[in-house]
């Protein structure tokens, strides 16, 4: 007999030479490098090397860019017609493809995440949004039901780090294309792609004070949501901030939408193609290394299909490529910051001591850099905090069903409401699933797939509005018939 | 003349379909235009909301479920009920306000007449705010509205009745279940309009009426973590500040309104986008 062949990957380093990362970098306010005040750095979660110094913004600059916007909104962005204001998103769209893999090496160094999933996924995304939106600037007439034509003024956005240019597309775009000017955050740990996407609009020849971006920690963020010079407050995070903001601009004129937290269910029927739903599970809580408000967090199996389904995740999640971002071939990169990684310690070591079971795929973490293997844990109820909270990492709590009825109520048993996924060969289960399924998108026989066309939002607690096709453009109008 | 003696009745709540008392036992005085005693509605407690709210959340699922003719049909069989028996509304409007005949009238028929336009709403909103959205790759996918679950409102002060409407229809059309606050001041409108309801086929606990003095209740409406919307366009403008930052709690969406328009009913539902793949 043969001894079996063994077939390794070599190694597949993307270079890193594309990008040129500045020591220091200021905040972009009417359409120029402004050197900031303090500094912090920004580190590589993969290795912990210092990337660069990024400005922490205070009053001073958080004012100026706000009154840049607001002159920008009313001398020019909000008097250009549509038609021009669009070429300019175009143009947007054009230069982030030419520079899309400068972008991608940049995200990757900046968040961790692999660089298979910031080149196909996040950066052409991110210019697909532009361009989409672009087409929406001179037709904003038939925007739909119970809106008008007219945008808010000033836009204050506030972005999170596990997408950083693509939330910063989802949040620019459609600000843009409505005529509204901006005033945005990236988060504190992934700072850099957005100051790239600065530069792209100075190349696109952008108004001066349209986009103004502003670098900085919560204190920051909190200076934005608090400003009476800003009309509009777009912000994606957790839950918990979520909230803050919602009571910080309830005596305030201020319109908000808010993208927020989820503990999403995937339920597997028996009758599911089970290979599939195997890699959709896959793909629902270890895409972008579980970094993902809409991650399908929440396994819940059809208990007669339940040890087969476990039994070949195992074996697929034993294959999961760990390690150097940088490798084309790596599957799941690097925790984004030391704080979440102490967060998902916290949370797993809570699943051990309220009595699940751990199992973590067999892999050799690197041993420089933020790390958390692969992990389910089965035995879960619905009163675990790993079944109830968010962890933000990937981290799969299992539970199982024995009835239609009782899988669709665990999985709508949460505060939370952003999406779901079902999986079944089924046709009226599918569509009977995802009726019942409280949540804003819902994924049958595919999971966290996204698109600018296509509306993305929760219920309940998981947020305000909708971002992307015709209803998330709705956000940047003023509404029909509102106080 | 006559020597017989009015039979009165007597105004109470109405939750999950039946006309209880408030648990709490305290009702308040409701006096005429000119002064004199008409009747002592309930003063409703916020046991009496807790029940409403665990009623209108039972009541979801079902009413959620229903067809989109169904539910026209039934808001139009409200409309009807309400035309045979617009002699009663007219006469209670002005027993309370003091309004002419003819305002009366007025108010009554644009009452019908508005539940006979959400009525018609209950099976195009969604083909006018849905979409199928044309994403680059093999899925089909589409995002419909759908109701938000149990939804709160303070109906507006005057007018009393065509206020009521103008919070319950747009509410209710779409799927979700309510419970509203009638005008503190002139509450026999929509006391009587739950006997209209009563008699409709509008599924227990659907829409549940309470009578009592908003500034006690709306707090308690705001912060209560079972109810997903609030309609406060019956509250005044000075108070709803401290009732947004109360609702930011369970993230409620609270809405004040200035129209009847199709925005009404969509602010009160949630858009919900399906992905499936397309293959072989």
């Amino acid at each position: 007999m043969e001894t079996p062949v063994s077939f390794d990957y070599a190694s597949a380093p993307e270079s890193r030479a594309i990008v040129s990362i500045k020591p220091k970098y200021g905040h972009f306010i009417a359409g120029k490098f402004v050197a900031g005040s303090k500094h912090f750095p920004t580190i590589n979660p993969a290795t912990e090397e210092v990337l660069s110094h990024i400005a922490l913004a205070g009053k001073a600059e958080v004012d100026a860019a706000v009154k840049a916007a607001r002159k920008a909104y009313t001398t020019t962005w909000s008097k250009m017609s549509g038609k021009e204001r669009g070429k300019y998103l175009f143009r947007i769209a054009r230069i982030m493809q030419e520079r899309a893999r400068e972008f991608a090496v940049l995200e990757t160094l900046d968040n961790g995440k692999p660089i298979r999933e910031s080149r196909d996924v996040d950066i052409p995304l991110a210019a697909a949004h532009f361009f989409y939106h672009a087409g929406w600037a001179d037709k904003l007439e038939f925007a739909g039901l119970g809106t008008s034509t007219k945008p808010h003024g000033v836009a204050g956005q506030i972005i999170p780090w596990n997408f950083p240019l693509l939330m910063l597309a989802w949040k620019v775009a459609p600000a843009l294309a409505t005529g509204n000017t901006v005033v945005l955050k990236p988060a504190e740990s992934t700072s850099l792609t957005a100051l790239l996407f600065a530069e792209v609009c100075q190349q696109a020849e952008l108004p001066a004070g349209v986009v103004n971006i502003v670098t900085g920690d919560g204190s920051t963020g909190a200076l934005i949501v608090n400003h009476p010079g800003i009309d509009k407050i777009a912000f994606t995070g957790s839950t918990e901030v979520g909230k803050i903001i919602a009571r910080a601009v309830a005596s305030t004129p201020k319109s908000v939408t808010l993208e927020l937290g989820g503990k999403a269910a995937n339920i597997i029927f028996d009758d599911a193609a089970i290979d599939e739903a195997v890699e959709g599970i896959v793909n629902g809580i270890f895409f972008n290394q579980g970094h993902v408000c809409c991650a399908g967090s929440r396994l819940i199996l059809q208990e007669n299909v339940a040890d087969e389904v476990l039994e070949k995740l195992k074996v697929r999640m034993a294959k999961i490529r760990i390690g150097d971002p940088m490798d084309k071939n790596t599957d799941v990169g690097a925790i984004n910051s030391k704080e979440q990684l102490a967060k998902i310690i916290e949370l797993t070591a809570a699943g051990d001591a309220e009595g699940a079971q751990r199992w973590s795929a067999p892999c050799e973490l690197p041993s420089k850099g933020f790390w958390f293997a692969p992990t389910i844990f089965t035995g879960v109820t619905q009163a675990h905090r790993i079944a109830r909270e968010e962890i933000f990492g990937p981290v799969l709590s299992v539970l199982t069903f024995r009835t239609p009825q009782e899988g669709i109520d665990k999985a709508n048993n949460t505060p939370f409401g952003l999406s779901a996924g079902v999986w079944s060969e089924k046709g009226s289960r599918i569509l009977w699933a995802t009726q019942q399924l409280r949540a804003g998108v819902v994924w049958a026989n595919t999971f966290n797939k996204f698109d600018p066309t296509s509306p993305f939002g929760g219920y309940k607690e998981s947020g305000w509005g909708r971002e992307g096709g015709r209803h998330g453009l709705s956000a940047y109008l003023k509404g029909v018939g509102h106080e | 003349m006559s020597n017989r003696i009015d039979v009165k009745k007597t105004y109470k709540l109405f939750i999950n379909g039946v006309f209880p008392r408030t648990e709490s036992g305290r009702t308040y005085e409701v006096k005429s235009a000119k002064g004199s005693f008409i009747a002592n509605p309930c003063l409703a407690s916020r046991k009496d909301l807790k029940d409403a709210v665990v009623a209108a959340r039972a009541a979801h699922h079902g009413w959620n479920k229903a067809t989109a003719y169904n539910k026209g049909q039934i808001l139009y069989r409200l409309a009807e009920m309400l035309e045979g028996r617009r002699a009663q509304f007219v006469d209670e409007i002005i027993a309370v306000t003091g309004a002419t005949k003819a305002k009366a009238e007025k108010e009554v028929s644009e009452s019908v007449d508005r539940l006979v336009w959400y009525a018609g709403w209950s099976d195009k909103i969604s083909s006018l705010s849905g979409a199928l959205n044309p994403v680059a790759g093999p899925y089909y996918n589409f995002t419909i509205p759908e109701s938000m679950g149990v939804v709160a409102a303070i109906a507006p002060e005057t007018p009393s009745l065509l206020g009521l409407i103008d919070v319950i229809a747009p509410i209710i059309v779409s799927g979700n279940t309510l419970v509203v606050l009638a005008s503190s001041k002139a509450p026999l409108s929509a006391m009587s309009f739950a006997e209209v309801i009563a008699t409709s086929d509008v599924p227990a606990g659907v829409i549940n009426i309470l009578t009592g003095m908003k500034d006690e209740i709306a707090p308690w409406m705001a912060s209560h973590m079972d109810i997903d919307g609030f309609d406060i366009t019956g509250l005044a403008t000075k108070k709803h500040a401290e009732i947004r930052a109360s609702g930011a709690e369970n993230l409620k969406r609270i809405f004040a309104f200035k129209s009847h328009d199709p925005a009404r009913i969509l602010a009160f539902m949630e858009a919900k986008t399906v992905w499936h793949p397309i293959g072989l």
